[in-house]
């Protein structure tokens, strides 16, 4: 493998670090006025690597051709699966800022920066091939992410946001930390091939606390539970167009990574992880709902509603077959689409004053003063609670077959008889928005932008989304085949 | 009609109007709401004079590969064609219903029910498990509006209860088919009616359908979202969740429980005799003491809905058949006795038995239908209820005499409430002034009366029509069922056919010894 093809191998990422600095120095030239014109550039800079990474994901590409300095970076068609989830979720990122800040006089050029050097990060994590590599990307893309939750430097809620933020993913990020140096002390290896050999012949206790802390490590990364707590009040505290971001594409590549850590590197004792993974991912299910049943602030809902939908998506890991990592993956390009829809419907929600409306009681009666909103809301809601015909639904479908052709019709029983839980909290929104008298606060004008998002999200979760299962099916199929033929 | 997607047309049909609805005025609103549904009544009349008595089991199949992992596949049988034939028959009376009832968010009242329309005649034309469940959860959201929105004092938690009620019932029966389909291979249902599941797997998968249709149907006691959601939805959405949503739970235990687990339904009739035979008894004696009209009725639904399950678990035609009419009648009647109950209610505002007596007087015409739909409700010989019933309880006197003992209290006790009823409502002296002073019923509430009272009739006379479509699908789900039917403890024998000159001698001879 010489040098030249692994260069070639990254050019997403090469493209990516390259038009962030020098976007950077445009930005640090320019100053705040060109910060629409950045963001613009950083948008296109997306496209195009998203254009880069395509071709790996129809090819269906894996194997040693697409690894990348001696196995420490791998672009087959998983990463490039996520990769493409994580860009579209940054751009939508960027998209919807502008109108946010430029009314707070706090759009900055930074910003665009900052979404950009964290998709480079996130890139990096779903490409793994390597502890290293694994913890690189994971620091690159949470760093640009503290920064982005105290974006707002003048709001108390951001800044203590981005605080809590940074302290409980540092946390975080050393017990990972703690969980690597285990796990490479007991198999003396950091790449995710050498780790899977090695424990073939079986797991000794301290590799097995490495697997233990790893988890945990990346439990709090994808806010499950019981590490979640820090979820609600970051993305509450957060500016939302942030919170839009942390709820997309931190939690793809978070979760891509975790799965390519425990079906690739721990792959072959995957006994030894599923009952921790059955345990998060029924507690994430529960706590999720029921944490946000008394929630009165839409943010916080969404967030607890992220919990929840992270447990479901874990019933998928904790098949540990082929089938369960494609329905992960078709799950979490649904999720995408339903978090976008919600938060971007969020952030059209103004009052008079174009001061954002965040408390549920607000948005009382708004089917009868802003319908459309209404509506897309209301889809996001029941699609979120995965009742037929909204596409939400399929992905709980796939994640719930996986795991019952994998034998787990037990958990697979006790995790939608839990879902039954969350349908209350979601039916609560569609409540207060089509069944209360109007509370007639959200009268503020929205941008345009947010409302062709808005449409094309709710567009896609409509029933319309079915018509794409087979295509997205498709795709999952040879990301998750690939992400197997790599492990 | 051969290749002709006439289900798909006429699912299309209502979905149309439904955006249509949203995009207009109230008054283009109701008028797309008519049409679309009257549209859709000609295409079930199309579609039944197509339909080929004694043909192939399933006709006008449709099935294109749409989605990843199941498809696109209708098809009906006899007894999907009646449930259809009465959910389009009883639409248009729903859109005349709310006419004038509805006065906020017409548009959006219209949609809802057209949503309604399109997934009910999707539950029953769907060929494919995945497609049914879609269509059968689909349901709860323009349900759960119309209660919410458009419903009485306490709709809010009403709306909640049906909705997370009926919810919990069914996603334990989502894990169940795909445990069947990972088994069988096949999302196909009338594959999956002919595939022989072990008899262990059977009991769950049994259990999680039953948990589905039970709530649904709904059978004692997970039947109490039924009053509160009745009560509280308009007269309309009354009309439709009785009149076709409980059918849902009957048409799944027919399509499903029974052909596609017949030893676990046999292992579990008895508890399925056991609920049905409670619910009789309990919610026909809860009817007697209600003071709300409509919880009246609610109540009386639950108690015909046992019926409906005591046939179809008493394992053989008769029972299956009267069933069936059970609920095509029970679906008439039912639907009929709301909308009379929405007849006076538009007047008076009020559900309360007490505000009413004596209407007889001032409204002839309305008492003349109320007291026909009350005795089709009773079962009186002459309309459909009297014909399902019997069908049903001779049925289940073969399976077990006991069981008919006791639901066969049901219809004296269902003559009891009804007749009560009728009495304070109807009859009797017109003690409040306001009730006295109502106008008899319109052209438009007569336009609505009198297609269900003829129909009622003529189930009631000449029951073939209704029996004929069915009768092949009924032979053939009891031929599958023979296999576990348990043994009736009556032991019918038919008797002995004595030839004639020796039966007319012996009765000389009795003559011969008086």
């Amino acid at each position: 493998m010489d040098l030249s093809h692994s260069l070639r191998l990254i050019a997403a990422e090469e493209l990516l670090s390259v038009s962030g600095l020098i976007l950077l120095l445009a930005s640090a030239w320019a100053g705040d006025k060109a910060s629409r014109a950045i963001s613009i550039a950083a948008v296109a800079a997306l496209a195009a690597a998203a254009f880069l990474t395509a071709p790996a994901l129809c090819g269906g590409l894996f194997g040693p051709e697409t690894e990348a300095f001696g196995g420490q970076f791998r672009a087959d068609a998983f990463a490039s699966f996520a990769k493409l989830l994580i860009y579209a979720s940054a751009g939508v990122a960027l998209i919807v800022a502008p109108a946010y800040f430029e009314r707070l006089r706090a759009m900055r050029a930074e910003y665009p920066v900052l979404i950009l050097f964290a998709a480079i990060g996130m890139g990096m994590m779903v490409s793994a091939g390597d502890l290293l590599t694994l913890y690189i990307g994971l620091e690159l893309n949470s760093l640009a992410a503290y920064v982005l939750a105290a974006f707002l430097r003048n709001d108390t809620r951001s800044a203590e946001a981005g605080l809590k933020y940074f302290v409980l993913g540092a946390l975080a990020s050393g017990i990972l930390l703690f969980g690597m140096s285990l796990t490479y002390g007991f198999t003396g290896t950091t790449s995710f091939a050498g780790i899977r050999a090695a424990l073939e012949g079986g797991l000794s206790t301290g590799a097995l606390f490495g697997i233990v802390f790893m988890l945990a490590g990346l439990a709090f990364k994808i806010s499950a539970v019981p590490f979640h707590m820090w979820t609600p009040d970051v993305y509450e505290g957060a500016p939302t167009p942030v919170t839009t971001f942390f709820a997309t594409a931190p939690k793809v590549a978070a979760l891509a990574l975790t799965m390519r850590v425990a079906l690739d590197a721990f792959g072959s004792q995957a006994d030894a992880w599923r009952q921790i993974v059955i345990f998060t991912s029924l507690a994430s299910i529960v706590i999720g709902a029921l944490g946000a049943i008394g929630q009165a602030n839409i943010k916080r809902l969404l967030a607890y509603s992220s919990i929840n939908n992270v447990g479901f998506m874990l019933i998928g890991l904790a098949a540990a077959t082929p089938r369960g990592a494609s329905a992960m993956l078709v799950y979490l390009a649904i999720y995408v689409a339903m978090s976008i829809g919600g938060f971007v419907a969020v952030l059209m929600l103004r009052d008079a004053e174009g001061e954002p409306v965040e408390a549920i009681a607000d948005i009382a009666g708004l089917s009868r003063t802003r319908p459309l909103i209404a509506a897309a809301l209301a889809m996001v809601m029941f699609s979120l609670a995965g009742i037929p015909p909204l596409f939400g639904f399929w992905g709980k479908f796939v994640v719930f077959q996986a795991a019952v052709q994998a034998g787990l019709v037990p958990l697979a029983a006790i995790g939608i008889a839990a879902s039954v839980i969350g349908a209350f909290y979601y039916l609560k929104v569609v409540k207060v928005m089509y069944f209360d008298e109007p509370a007639d606060k959200v009268t503020g004008r929205s941008d345009l932008a947010h409302g062709i998002l808005l449409a094309l999200s709710a567009l896609f979760i409509s029933p319309l989304g079915y018509l794409l299962t087979r295509f997205l099916g498709q795709l999952a199929d040879t990301a998750a085949a690939a992400l197997f033929h790599a492990a | 009609m051969n290749g002709f997607p006439i289900l798909t047309l006429m699912l299309l049909v209502p979905l149309v109007g439904a955006v249509a609805c949203l995009l207009v005025d109230a008054t283009a609103a109701r008028r797309i709401a008519l049409a679309a549904t009257l549209l859709d009544f000609v295409l079930g009349v199309v579609l039944w004079a197509n339909f080929d008595i004694g043909g192939a089991q399933w006709q006008f199949t449709e099935r294109v590969d749409l989605f990843a992992g199941f498809s696109w596949a209708l098809g009906i049988d006899g007894i999907a064609l009646l449930l259809i034939a009465l959910t389009v028959f009883l639409m248009p009376v729903c859109i005349g219903a709310s006419w004038t009832s509805i006065e906020k968010r017409v548009g959006e009242y219209m949609a809802a029910f057209l949503l309604m329309e399109t997934l009910m005649i999707g539950v029953f034309a769907a060929q494919d498990l995945y497609l049914f469940y879609i269509m059968f959860e689909a349901g709860l959201i323009p349900m759960y509006l119309i209660i919410g929105i458009w419903g009485g004092q306490d709709r809010i938690y009403a709306s909640y209860k049906f909705f997370l009620y009926t919810l919990l019932g069914s996603v334990l029966m989502l894990i169940a088919m795909m445990r069947m389909v990972n088994e069988a291979g096949t999302t196909d249902i009338p594959t999956l009616m002919a595939y022989d599941f072990d008899p262990k797997v059977q009991t769950w998968l049994w259990l999680a359908f039953f948990a589905s249709f039970a709530v649904k149907m709904p059978m004692w006691p997970v039947h109490t979202w039924l009053p509160d959601a009745h009560v509280q939805a308009p007269t309309a959405g009354s009309v439709i969740l009785a009149g076709v949503l409980l059918k849902m739970g009957g048409y799944g235990f027919i399509r499903f429980s029974l052909p596609m687990f017949p030893e676990a339904s046999a292992q579990f009739a008895p508890l399925i005799w056991g609920l049905s035979m409670a619910a009789v008894v309990i919610t026909s004696l809860i009817a007697l003491v209600q003071h709300d009209i409509k919880k009246l009725i609610a109540y009386s639904s639950v108690a015909h809905m046992a019926i409906v399950t005591i046939g179809l678990f008493a394992f053989n035609a008769q029972g299956l058949e009267g069933s069936m009419i059970v609920m095509l009648s029970h679906g008439l009647v039912a639907g009929a006795l709301f909308l009379c109950v929405g007849v006076i209610y538009d007047r008076l505002h009020t559900r309360e038995i007490d505000r009413y007596g004596g209407i007889a007087i001032n409204m002839p015409k309305y008492a003349l239908f109320f007291l026909l739909f009350t005795m089709a409700s009773i079962g009186l010989p002459g309309t459909s209820g009297f014909v399902g019933e019997f069908l049903s309880l001779a049925g289940i006197y073969q399976a077990s005499s006991w069981v008919a003992l006791v639901s066969t209290t049901g219809i004296i006790l269902g003559a009891a409430y009804m007749l009560y009823l009728d009495r304070r409502v109807a009859f009797g002296e017109q003690k409040n002034a306001d009730a006295a002073a109502m106008p008899d019923l319109g052209l438009r509430e007569l336009a609505m009366m009198v297609p269900i009272a003829a129909v009622v009739l003529w189930m009631g006379i000449y029951p073939e029509t209704f029996l004929a479509p069915m009768r092949q699908d009924i032979a053939a789900l009891d031929a599958r069922l023979a296999r576990a039917r348990p043994e009736g403890d009556a032991r019918l024998k038919a008797g002995k056919a004595q030839p004639a000159a020796e039966h007319s001698a012996t009765a000389a001879a009795h003559e011969g010894a008086h």
